[in-house]
């Protein structure tokens, strides 16, 4: 149930992320959307508690762990691949400023 | 966490790990300010991915060691081989992907995170008690947590089948154009409403039937969400996906109370939410009606409106010698140069021109594209020095004082009409004022009009020269004629 307190934490980081936002230069937007892309994933810890750690409990393989599975799966492709493109983009513009800075 | 007991004074610091997490994906974008800085945010986002699934890793870890059995922790096993399949997959197409496919690679990987929350939704939903989610006698929910569940979970699906949709659009596999038939807001707004009904029917029965029911009519809402939207309007399209994709991911949080999700949830919801903000500013329209896609019924009927004065054509040579002669020239890139993948002839040709003396610059508006930043990606690609490439505000009152304008493939961004004609349906938009350079050439496939319908009046100005053509080959011929000599 959501306390509060969450909420309290919920809004603040909604702030925190308007502020943050904002300061990021117009050219960097697409890594940006990458890499909040891979972070969104982070989803993927619940879809690890309900494939493989939940089952200690339980010790059985139950429709939670298979759609946990699923899930793992889904997010593990988005998670390594957000990370790879956002360093492939921002390569692509430190490359530049390397060259020029010779 | 549930099973935090067993593990005694390790506790102790993986209580600590959320913040690592935390802090970690919040510098990440902090560091975006910049492009000096913004390298390390990628290692700071994968250190705090990996803070945030260590505790589940460490736990099955601990739990092998314990058992030492092959067939007690099948699943962790089978999640692990799960993992690398996935990542090996993500990494392939990540590391091969053509940049100018970025747009629908992004809407393919938010398609992901939406069915990936969807999943876990659902298997939250099957099983809450393993999940901590105390069972209250006859409903198996508290009615917050029903809430948030199927709020998640529609958000999710939303994503999913909008992506997919975006996905298609931005591949050319289904027609790019804005899709509509009478009736059709009416329609949109009666899946919603009944959704909306489905959830507080789910809240007070529990019912599973009704948590698929509300998980398949969103994926409909999310296809026709997406469906009525025009290619122009894609960059909205996309930083609102990758707004959902974090809101679901907050939803989640929120059911399970899990500070990290969401906190990182509301990070990424934000973060796309500005970024659709920015793109709505950059074509002065609202949210509302770029996703209801109202403004294509005005500009048919504009179409007509056709401006019969004397459009100069001009050939690549005649342009090379124009560009030869001239001693600033501002480039203008849009989609017509993604699709060509013009960018490195562009590199060329001005690596050429400075050679020569020439100053060359690029400017870049917002909505140029189809996805926010899509113009730098290209142009940083292309190894085009970051310096070169300007912001609208950066560069706008330097049109006046340049020789040459070379428009490479972009049409609405420039269009006069934006400030001098009320009746027109981009008027308001911010524009890149080409029309002050002294000299304007417009590199376009066909003098068709732009997305939003309307003729160029600065096709037909005295300075404009059109150079008919595919930009690449176009510039490629202005290359040989610069070449020469």
């Amino acid at each position: 149930m959501p306390t509060i307190e969450t909420l309290m934490i919920f809004i603040l980081a909604c702030f925190v992320g308007y502020y943050v936002v904002l300061k990021v230069t117009p050219a960097l937007h697409a890594p940006l959307m990458s890499i909040t892309n891979a972070i969104s994933s982070i989803i993927i810890v619940i879809a690890l508690d309900a494939a493989a750690v939940n089952s200690f409990q339980e010790n059985s393989v139950t429709l939670s762990s298979w759609l946990g599975i699923v899930a793992v799966f889904l997010a593990s492709i988005n998670i390594v691949g957000g990370f790879m493109l956002t360093r492939r983009m921002l390569l692509m513009f430190s490359f530049k400023r390397k060259k020029k800075g010779k | 966490m549930m099973l935090s007991f067993k593990f005694g004074c390790i506790d102790n610091v993986l209580f600590f790990f959320p913040i690592v997490v935390v802090v970690c994906f919040i510098l990440a974008l902090r560091v975006l300010s910049s492009a000096e800085t913004a390298k390390i945010g990628n290692r700071l986002g994968i250190v705090g991915m990996l803070a945030a699934t260590f505790p589940s890793v460490l736990h099955a870890i601990t739990n092998f060691v314990a058992t030492h059995s092959i067939s007690e922790n099948l699943l962790p096993i089978v999640a692990v081989f799960t993992i690398l399949l996935g990542g090996g997959i993500g990494f392939y197409v990540a590391k091969n992907i053509a940049m100018t496919s970025l747009p629908q690679l992004l809407a393919a990987f938010h398609s992901l995170v939406g069915l990936a929350s969807v999943f876990i939704a659902s298997a939250i939903f099957v099983a809450p008690q393993l999940f901590g989610i105390p069972e209250t006698g006859a409903t198996s929910f508290p009615v917050l947590n029903a809430i948030e569940i199927s709020l998640g979970s529609a958000i999710g699906a939303i994503t999913f089948t909008g992506s997919i949709v975006a996905f298609l659009k931005l591949q050319g596999v289904i027609t790019a154009s804005a899709f509509q038939y009478p009736g059709q807001r009416k329609s949109n707004m009666l899946i919603v409403l009944a959704t909306i009904v489905m959830i507080i029917a789910f809240v007070v029965t529990q019912s599973p039937m009704l948590f698929i029911s509300i998980i398949f009519a969103s994926f409909i809402i999310g296809y026709l969400l997406i469906i009525p939207v025009g290619g122009a309007d894609m960059p909205v399209v996309v930083s609102m996906l990758n707004s959902y994709s974090g809101w679901a991911a907050a939803g989640i949080g929120f059911t399970l109370e899990n500070n990290a999700l969401i906190v990182v949830g509301a990070l990424v919801g934000t973060s796309g939410a500005i970024l659709s903000s920015i793109m709505c500013k950059g074509m002065n329209r609202s949210l509302l009606t770029v996703i209801s896609g109202i403004q294509q019924k005005n500009s048919t009927m504009i179409v007509s409106n056709k401006n019969d004065g004397h459009i100069k054509l001009c050939s690549p040579e005649d342009a090379g010698f124009i560009i030869k002669n001239a001693e600033s020239i501002i480039i203008v890139p849009g989609y017509g140069m993604a699709v060509s993948q013009a960018q490195h002839v562009i590199r060329e040709l001005s690596n050429i021109l400075k050679l020569r003396g020439i100053v060359v610059r690029y400017a870049i508006h917002p909505v140029a594209g189809r996805m926010p930043g899509h113009m730098n990606v290209l142009l940083a690609e292309a190894n085009i020095p970051y310096e070169d490439v300007l912001e609208i505000d950066e560069i706008n009152h330097d049109f006046g004082s340049t020789d040459v304008a070379i428009v490479v493939g972009a049409n609405d961004i420039t269009n006069p009409a934006a400030k001098t004609d009320p009746t027109s349906p981009i008027y308001g938009m911010p524009i890149l004022d080409v029309s002050k350079a002294k000299t304007v050439l417009f590199i376009k496939r066909s003098l068709g009009f732009g997305y939003a319908g309307i003729g160029n009046s600065l096709f037909y100005q005295n300075n404009t020269m059109m150079v008919l053509g595919d930009a690449k080959k176009i510039i490629e011929e202005i290359l040989k004629t610069t070449k020469e000599e």
